[in-house]
């Protein structure tokens, strides 16, 4: 647990996470209209989004299929019935003055998300629930000084509100939380976790106690939409609520904004009526009845989810809970390993993945799908050091080439001319042109100063261009000068 | 069950219905009577009956995931009281 430090002693910090996640599906939740992102305003509603007359929303089979999916991905209960309900609100980006929810009857009940704390340890946080919504329009305020511009297009798109309990007790852990639960969802495919274009948003409960003491009263701030942001929105409201309460104050149960430029939450005026949802069953829509053996149909198709292959990982490749946990972070990067470590060593193999290539990639700004070196191409290098034909160093100077290029190992190495000296006679020729020019140190190193040995060793592979194999040079090194 | 003014004008803003102050205590007594006439429902034992969200025995319709809607963005804005560039437009909302 770790605690923040106040005027009057320590706090603790109680955070809980409601995540919205739109559903991967081509049409709404509710009607035909589409859901890609970037149309031209209005373009994607239909008369049932802009709530016309007359109108009745017809729920689509895969976005049901969707939530099922996720819970049973977190490990949750499946509610073979569940009910639609209206959440009542005003709002511009509103057109029917309510949103189809669901509220005491959600599709899916309990589950767990379990977190990879960079110690290597686990820890697992609550899952309320989850239930199927429809979104909002989007509201815009800045396209004009007097009006706000609305469309629809974002009206009726499904979305799962992933309810968290409130279990984690750092902005790390909340970070934690929502990487984790974006992988599980794309792994599943039931989310793009794509938090730029909206499709995954945040709406953080903080609140702050002693450590052991009652709940204190929580602040809800809405739509943060990077876990950067959720992050600094924690730090930021956690200190604002510790000063006011030592200043004697007392915190108001309220909806709060993060202000991304200054990284400060302040409080929405607007909304202090909204909390009168006056929720009732939806009369338009019967309750959702799943069949059990469709569930299960579900439960049978899901893929292998992140926690399991990391096990598979640690036990089948003896890989660092750490290394594990980076590589299965994404479905891709985890059959891009398993690809390059099948039939090599595996630890190897891990070490080239996560840190050399992941290394080159992050300073390029480049996703692993565009990789200019493939995973049969970092395999390839891998068996150039295995077999001795280059050494570890010289790799990496063929693996810079490689990922400039899209070039083969095998081609640079030739080409350049780098293949590993393993020719003892090669080899002791230089390491006597070393010793001769540098007398001095080498009786040093006769007279028992073995730290010197390892600058020999530099001065060798220097004089080799690298290419000696290191394991023979400092084999032929202490025979002669220790001997 | 008895209404009190605040009541009254809380309910009217949520139903964004503008009611002058002088009338605020007639229509509590008039949604009360509403309210004491269906309170009536309440003498009926409902213990052992699960809720009813339907009359008939229907299950819910179920569509596809396909695009069949949608696409006329003009007809969606034609009847709103203020459009610009394909947009609906309302005055200000500021947070």
């Amino acid at each position: 647990m770790s605690l923040i430090k106040g005027e009057t002693g320590e706090w603790e910090v109680v955070i809980g996470l409601e995540v919205h996640a739109q559903v991967s599906s081509n049409a709404k939740l509710f009607s035909g209209a589409a859901t890609a992102f970037g149309a031209e305003p209005n373009a994607q509603v239909s008369f049932v989004d802009a709530a016309m007359p007359g109108m009745l929303p017809v729920i689509n089979d895969y976005c049901v299929e969707q939530a099922v999916r996720t819970g049973l991905g977190l490990n949750a209960q499946i509610n073979l019935h569940s009910v639609f309900d209206r959440k009542n609100y005003f709002y511009a980006d509103l057109p029917a003055g309510y949103q189809i929810s669901q509220y005491l009857q959600p599709i899916v009940g309990k589950g767990t998300v379990v977190l990879d704390m960079p110690d290597g340890s686990t820890r697992e946080v609550g899952v309320t629930r989850l239930h199927l919504e429809m979104d909002a329009g989007k509201s815009l305020h800045d396209q004009d000084p007097r009006l706000t511009y609305v469309d629809l297009n974002r009206a009726g798109v499904a979305l799962m509100e992933v309810v968290s309990e409130p279990d984690m007790r750092t902005s790390e852990e909340a970070g934690l939380y929502l990487k984790k639960l974006r992988s599980i969802m794309r792994y599943l495919g039931t989310c793009d976790g794509n938090m730029d274009e909206g499709s995954m948003r945040a709406d953080v409960n903080v609140s702050v106690r002693k450590p052991g003491g009652e709940l204190g009263t929580r602040c809800e701030i809405k739509n943060v939409n990077s876990m950067r942001f959720v992050q600094q929105a924690i730090e930021y409201e956690a200190r604002r609520q510790i000063e006011v309460i030592e200043g004697g104050g007392a915190i108001n149960q309220e909806t709060r904004l993060f202000d991304s430029k200054q990284g400060t939450t302040r409080s929405m005026r607007s909304k202090e009526h909204a909390h009168d949802y006056r929720y009732f069953p939806d009369p338009d829509l019967l309750p959702l009845e799943l069949d059990p053996a469709w569930v299960e149909t579900i439960r049978a198709s899901l893929p292998e989810l992140p926690d399991a292959k990391k096990a598979r990982f640690m036990k089948d490749y003896g890989l660092s809970s750490y290394d594990a946990g980076v590589l299965v972070g994404e479905k891709d990067t985890g059959a891009y390993y398993e690809a390059v470590a099948k039939g090599r060593d595996a630890k190897l193999a891990s070490n080239w993945v996560t840190g050399e290539l992941f290394g080159r990639l992050n300073k390029a700004d480049t996703a692993l799908a565009d990789s200019p070196v493939s995973a049969a191409a970092v395999g390839e290098l891998i068996d150039l050091i295995a077999d001795n034909t280059i050494s570890g160093r010289i790799a990496k100077d063929v693996f810079d080439e490689m990922f400039a290029t899209g070039k083969g190992a095998r081609a640079i190495v030739s080409e350049k001319g780098l293949t590993q000296i393993t020719d003892t006679g090669a080899i002791e020729t230089a390491i006597d042109q070393v010793i001769a020019a540098n007398a001095d140190k080498a009786e040093q190193v006769k007279a028992g100063k073995d730290a010197l040995l390892g600058w020999f060793v530099g001065q060798v592979m220097k004089a080799t261009g690298g290419k000696a194999n290191p394991a023979k040079v400092n084999e032929l090194l202490r025979a002669k000068l220790k001997n | 069950m008895a209404l009190d003014k605040d009541k009254v004008a809380h309910i009217a803003r949520l139903a964004r219905i503008r009611v002058e102050d002088k009338d605020l205590a007639p229509i509590g007594k008039e949604l009360d009577q509403i309210l004491s006439w269906i309170e009536q429902l309440n003498e009926v034992d409902t213990a052992d009956i699960a809720p009813m969200t339907s009359v008939v025995s229907l299950k819910l319709k179920r569509r596809a995931d396909q695009v069949t809607d949608g696409g006329y963005p003009e007809k969606i804005v034609a009847n709103a009281p203020a459009a610009a560039h394909g947009y609906f437009t309302v005055p200000k909302v500021i947070e």
